[in-house]
This record gives structure tokens, C-alpha cells and sequence, in this order.
């Protein structure tokens, strides 16, 4: 019963969650009634926030090959991943197996990840500046797959529908299983990948370019490959995303890079313990990306106006992006004064 | 082993900022020539080892390798002919990555690479045994990152992995210039040291002139983008500074010759 035990898992965690908001929680000590309805909501939106933080892990990891195994911040995320979700919804309702429309989303990720690397490596255009390029394109791309900028999945298969009709467990549950299926997996691939020869070719294009074709490295090639598997896996995750929530939208994407990189920074912050090997460094991103929805349906369960959520993000992401700087400088300064 | 015929070279050209840094150089390198280059800052020395291992495209003339024309060969291809260590100690390793990785990566250099997973057992006994006449300590530290070494020792190791796939040309630009004087002898040494044993035709560029009449079997001397000396065997073992000075105020017109260059 390995799904029950995550389950349990789970669900303890997220109670954990909830005691570290406690302090400020007004209902604390209120009616019974009032106690016994908060709890429950909190650990639903626990639960959701586990199964959203996984399934967008996905696109974390994909986000981690450009912006740490390359080291180029690839804005075309943001259009990528809504593209995985118009290209998943609008094949499932055309009637294809939702199965295969994760492979075609994947695959047209991958056509969008080499469209900004042959920009980057044929054109000379800067990398940030192609992957600006991508994203704004794919927006039309995007309106003309889907036709419109809405498109529902309600009463159409999903792989969540499926895999709940043989499965006896909730849609947040099946949600998780299918994160934790799929993290689980990739970290696995990307792992046996980036010891290849190929992948430790890509691995040194990020680090040394210079070195890298020293050592007969076609760097190029390797960048098209890098942001090719990146931006697959980002368009899968919005596939997942997409089955998941029951509709894409031509504007599910905005923000994805942000949240990307927020998961793989609060990650390595977070989950400091989590070095040396590669597939803990993976595993820290996805750890990171179910934290950062744990945040957000904290603040969220707090109060927060879900339209301040992006600036709550945006924040949130520039102090942890400093985090590494300040904790040098703190103790910098902290070995200037033992020395005076 | 190394022909450059009519070679030239010209940095941002039409614009106001134009540099020709090569002009119409030929050289011809034999097989087992150990060559130092001198000449002052801007002469000119590391356009010519760039253009011979690809990072710039020269506009004119060719460049033949052991009967191979790599002259519009990228600088990938040409990666597996030639071994390279660069001024800057850290450009010739990857620093995020493993010490063995990148013995993995040198030892695959020019090769096609594949899915495979690298390094088999006997690949690291190999690079144990070459990592220890470094006498570094290196071949306890196959699992360290490259960034943890300090720049000798990366410097070292550069060379190793120079040189671990026999390359038809080694390369060397000013790749001593950047450490301490004790280790900067020491990494020349082991230079030698590798040369000599693999019978390496190699092209050294140094800011020491004494480093350059002392090893090698050749010296040329560039100024302005041009080689405007050229001398080896006896006649080479017989100079000294002194001369070199000489020759050095003699082509550039009475320029005096406390050029960077002349330095040491
Ligand atoms: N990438 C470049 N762009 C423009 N000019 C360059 C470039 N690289 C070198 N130069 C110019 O070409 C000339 C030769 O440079 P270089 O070969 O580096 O000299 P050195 O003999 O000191 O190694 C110099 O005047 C330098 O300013
Ligand atoms: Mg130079």
C-alpha cells in the first residue's frame, strides 16, 4: 500500500503547515463549529498545494537544465507552458487519448525550446532576449491552436479522470500519485542523462563554453539541446497542470519562469542538505516547488487578495534570489569583526 | 606538422576601431618542434593561436595541420587535433564539475560522444596513475570539484587533460603567466616534462624571455602582427636577452624595448 502510506505523508505535513500559521489564526479558541470547518479547509488546500507543487515540479525541473545546468534564464517558459496545456486541452477535446496529448505537448515544447536556442545560437540574438521573442509568439500560437482563450475540459477524459476510475482514491490524491509518478521518474531520467557523454557535454557547455568546444564540445548543438528538453518538459508540465485544473487558458503561463526559478532557489535554500549528488539537486527543485505552494496557500488561507498573489511571488523570489549574497556578506562581515 | 601560408587577420573590419592583428604570416612548424613566442602586449601572439585552433576565422590564407586543411574547420572539430591551456587558469576547466568528469571529457576530446555513462574502472585507474605524476595529491581527489583547486593546481591539470588524448599540436598561451612565480616553474616544468615524454610539437606563447631561450628548440618574435624572428637550434641556444633587446629595437625602429615583453 505504497499510496496510502504518501497519503499519510501528506496529510501529516500539511497539519504541520497549518500549526506554523496557527499563532495568527483569529479562529483559534472560537465555537467548535467554527474550529472543526477551518481545519478541514486548511488540509484541502493543503492537499491541493502538494498535488499543484508537484505537478508544476515538473516544469521546475525543466526550468533547472536552462537556468542551472546552462545557466540561461529562458523567458520562453511563460509561453511554453501554456502552450503543453492549449495543446493537451485542445487534442483531448478533439477527442484524442490525454495520454498522448502529454506526448504532443511535450513534443511541441521541445519545437518551442529549439525556436529560442536557434535564435540564440544561429542569429547571435541574446539569450534573455529570444526567450522574450518565444514567449510573446507563442501567444498567438497559442490563441490559434485553442481558437480561443479558454478552453474547458469539463466531462472530457483527463489522465486525473482516467486513472480515478481504476483507482480508489480522491482527485487531490490521484493528483499527488501522478506528481509523484511523474518527479520521481524524470529525476530519474535526467539523473542516468546528465552522467552520459552527452550530458556531461551539456553540463560542461554550461559551466565552460569555452572549455567545452576546447575539448571538441559542438556548443551549440548542445544549447538547442538543452533548452529543447527544458522547455518539453515545461510544456508537460502544463499539460499535467491543464488535466489537472480541467481547462488551459492562453494565460496560464504568465509567471511561470518566476515560479520557476523560485522553486529551484527555494529549494537549494530550503533543503540545504540536499547537495553533492545530482538527483538531490533535482530533488531539492521539486521539494522547492511543492514548498512554494504551501506558501502560497498559506498567505492565501491568510488573507492575501489573490490579486496581490504575483507581487507576493515576485518578492518573494527576489529575496530568495539575494538570500545566498546576504548569508556571504553576513559572514564576511561577521570575519572582519573576529579579526579586528 | 603546422603550415600557415599568407595568414591574415583583421579585427572589426571597415569600422574606426579596424585592428589588423595578423598580417600575411607564414610559418611552418616540423613535427617534435617545441616553439616559444615572445613579442610585446598586442603583437599579435594569441590571435595567431586562436586562428590556428578556430575561435576566430582568418580572412585570408591557409592553414594546414599534419596535410589536414582545418582552415574553415569550426573550432569544435578542430578540438580533436589540438590540445590548448589558456593564460587563465580557470578557463581550462569546468569548475562546477568533477575532477574525473573532466579527465572524462579531455580523454573524449574530439571523439563522438554518446549515451554511455562515462568513466569505466579502468578509465580511472588510468587517470589515478596519470593524475599522480603531477605530484599534486590530485589522484586522492578524483570525486572534487575543479572548483575547490586552487590555480596551479588547475593549471596542472589543464595540461594533463591537454595532452591525455594525444593531440597533434599542443598549444599554450602564456598558460604560467598567472601564477606565483614557484608554481608558474613548477607547471613549466611538468610542461617540459610532458612535451619531452610524448614528443609533443608544441607552440608556447610567454611574457619571459628567459623562459623562452631557455626551453624549446625555436623562437619567433612577432610585432605588429607580423613574425619578424625566427631562430632555432644552435642559433638559438647561443642568444640571450641582450640580443633579443637588440633585435626587438632594431625592427620596430629604435622603439625602446621596455615593452611588457621584455620583462624578465
Ligand atoms: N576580440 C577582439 N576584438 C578586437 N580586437 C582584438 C580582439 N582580440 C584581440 N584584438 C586586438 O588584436 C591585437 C592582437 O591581440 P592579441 O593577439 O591578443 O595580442 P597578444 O600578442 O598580446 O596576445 C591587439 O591590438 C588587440 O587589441
Ligand atoms: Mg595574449
Amino acid at each position: 500500500m505504497p499510496a496510502g502510506h504518501f497519503y499519510a505523508v501528506f496529510i501529516h505535513s500539511g497539519g504541520c503547515a497549518r500549526c506554523n500559521a496557527s499563532p495568527i489564526d483569529p479562529s483559534a479558541g472560537s465555537a467548535i463549529a467554527g474550529r472543526e470547518q477551518k481545519p478541514m479547509n486548511v488540509m484541502l488546500a493543503m492537499q491541493d498545494a502538494f498535488a499543484q507543487g508537484l505537478l508544476w515540479a515538473v516544469m521546475s525541473l525543466g526550468t533547472y537544465i536552462s537556468y542551472r545546468v546552462l545557466q540561461i534564464a529562458d523567458l520562453s517558459v511563460d509561453g511554453t507552458f501554456a502552450l503543453g496545456g492549449c495543446i493537451s486541452a485542445t487534442l483531448i477535446v478533439g477527442g484524442m487519448n490525454p495520454f498522448f496529448a502529454l506526448i504532443f505537448s511535450l513534443l511541441g515544447g521541445m519545437i518551442a525550446g529549439a525556436v529560442t536556442a536557434l535564435m540564440n545560437t544561429f542569429l547571435r540574438i541574446p539569450s534573455l532576449l529570444a526567450g522574450i521573442l518565444t514567449m510573446l509568439g507563442l501567444y498567438s500560437v497559442n490563441m490559434r491552436i485553442m481558437g480561443k482563450s479558454n478552453t474547458p475540459l469539463l466531462g472530457e477524459d483527463t489522465i486525473i479522470t482516467l486513472a480515478g476510475n481504476v483507482l480508489p482514491f480522491s482527485k487531490n490524491v490521484i493528483n499527488l500519485l501522478i506528481g509523484i509518478v511523474f518527479c520521481v521518474g524524470l529525476i530519474a531520467v535526467m539523473y542516468w542523462f546528465f552522467g552520459t557523454e552527452i550530458g556531461c557535454a551539456l553540463r560542461a557547455t554550461g559551466d565552460n563554453a569555452k572549455m567545452a568546444r576546447a575539448l571538441g564540445t559542438n556548443t551549440d548543438n548542445m544549447i538547442i539541446l538543452g533548452l529543447l528538453l527544458s522547455n518539453g518538459l515545461v510544456a508537460l508540465s502544463g499539460a499535467l497542470v491543464a488535466q489537472s485544473q480541467g481547462f488551459a487558458d492562453v494565460g496560464m503561463g504568465t509567471g511561470t519562469i518566476v515560479i520557476g526559478l523560485a522553486s529551484i532557489i527555494i529549494g537549494q535554500v530550503v533543503f540545504r542538505f540536499l547537495r553533492g549528488n545530482f538527483a538531490l539537486k533535482l530533488l531539492a527543485a521539486v521539494l522547492g516547488s511543492v514548498l512554494y505552494r504551501v506558501i502560497i496557500a498559506i498567505v492565501l488561507q491568510l488573507g492575501l487578495d489573490t490579486n496581490d498573489l504575483k507581487l507576493f511571488s515576485a518578492v518573494l523570489v527576489a529575496v530568495a534570489l539575494s538570500v545566498p549574497l546576504l548569508r556571504e556578506k553576513y559572514k564576511a562581515s561577521r570575519l572582519r569583526k573576529e579579526a579586528e | 606538422m603546422l603550415k600557415l601560408t599568407g595568414v591574415n587577420m583583421t579585427f572589426k573590419p571597415g569600422s574606426v576601431n579596424e585592428k589588423r592583428a595578423l598580417i600575411d604570416v607564414n610559418l611552418v612548424i616540423h613535427p617534435g618542434d617545441f616553439v616559444t613566442v615572445i613579442g610585446g602586449n598586442g603583437a599579435g601572439k594569441s590571435t595567431l593561436l586562436n586562428v590556428v585552433a578556430g575561435v576566430c576565422n582568418n580572412e585570408s590564407g591557409r592553414i594546414v595541420l599534419d596535410g589536414i586543411d582545418i582552415t574553415r574547420k569550426p573550432e569544435y572539430k578542430r578540438a580533436a587535433y589540438l590540445g590548448r591551456v589558456f593564460q587563465d587558469p580557470m578557463m581550462g576547466t569546468a569548475a562546477g564539475m568533477i575532477i574525473e568528469e573532466n579527465l572524462a571529457m579531455a580523454k573524449r576530446r574530439g571523439k563522438r560522444r554518446s549515451l554511455r555513462w562515462e568513466i569505466t574502472r579502468e578509465e580511472r585507474a588510468e587517470y589515478c596513475r596519470e593524475l599522480a605524476k603531477l605530484g599534486l595529491g590530485l589522484e586522492e581527489r578524483l570525486q572534487d570539484k575543479v572548483g575547490l583547486l586552487s590555480g596551479g593546481q588547475r593549471q596542472a591539470l589543464t595540461l594533463l587533460m591537454a595532452t591525455l588524448q594525444k593531440p597533434k599540436m599542443l598549444l599554450l598561451d602564456e598558460h604560467t603567466a598567472a601564477l606565483d612565480p614557484k608554481t608558474a616553474r613548477k607547471v613549466l616544468q611538468l610542461t617540459q616534462d610532458l612535451v619531452a615524454q610524448e614528443q609533443l610539437t608544441t607552440l608556447m606563447i610567454t611574457h619571459n624571455m628567459k623562459d623562452a631561450l631557455r626551453v624549446g628548440n625555436r623562437l619567433i618574435m612577432m610585432y605588429e602582427g607580423r613574425v619578424i624572428f625566427d631562430v632555432e637550434g644552435e642559433e638559438k641556444r647561443s642568444l640571450d636577452t641582450r640580443d633579443l633587446m637588440e633585435k626587438f629595437e632594431m625592427v620596430s625602429g629604435g622603439e625602446f624595448a621596455n615593452d611588457r615583453m621584455m620583462l624578465g
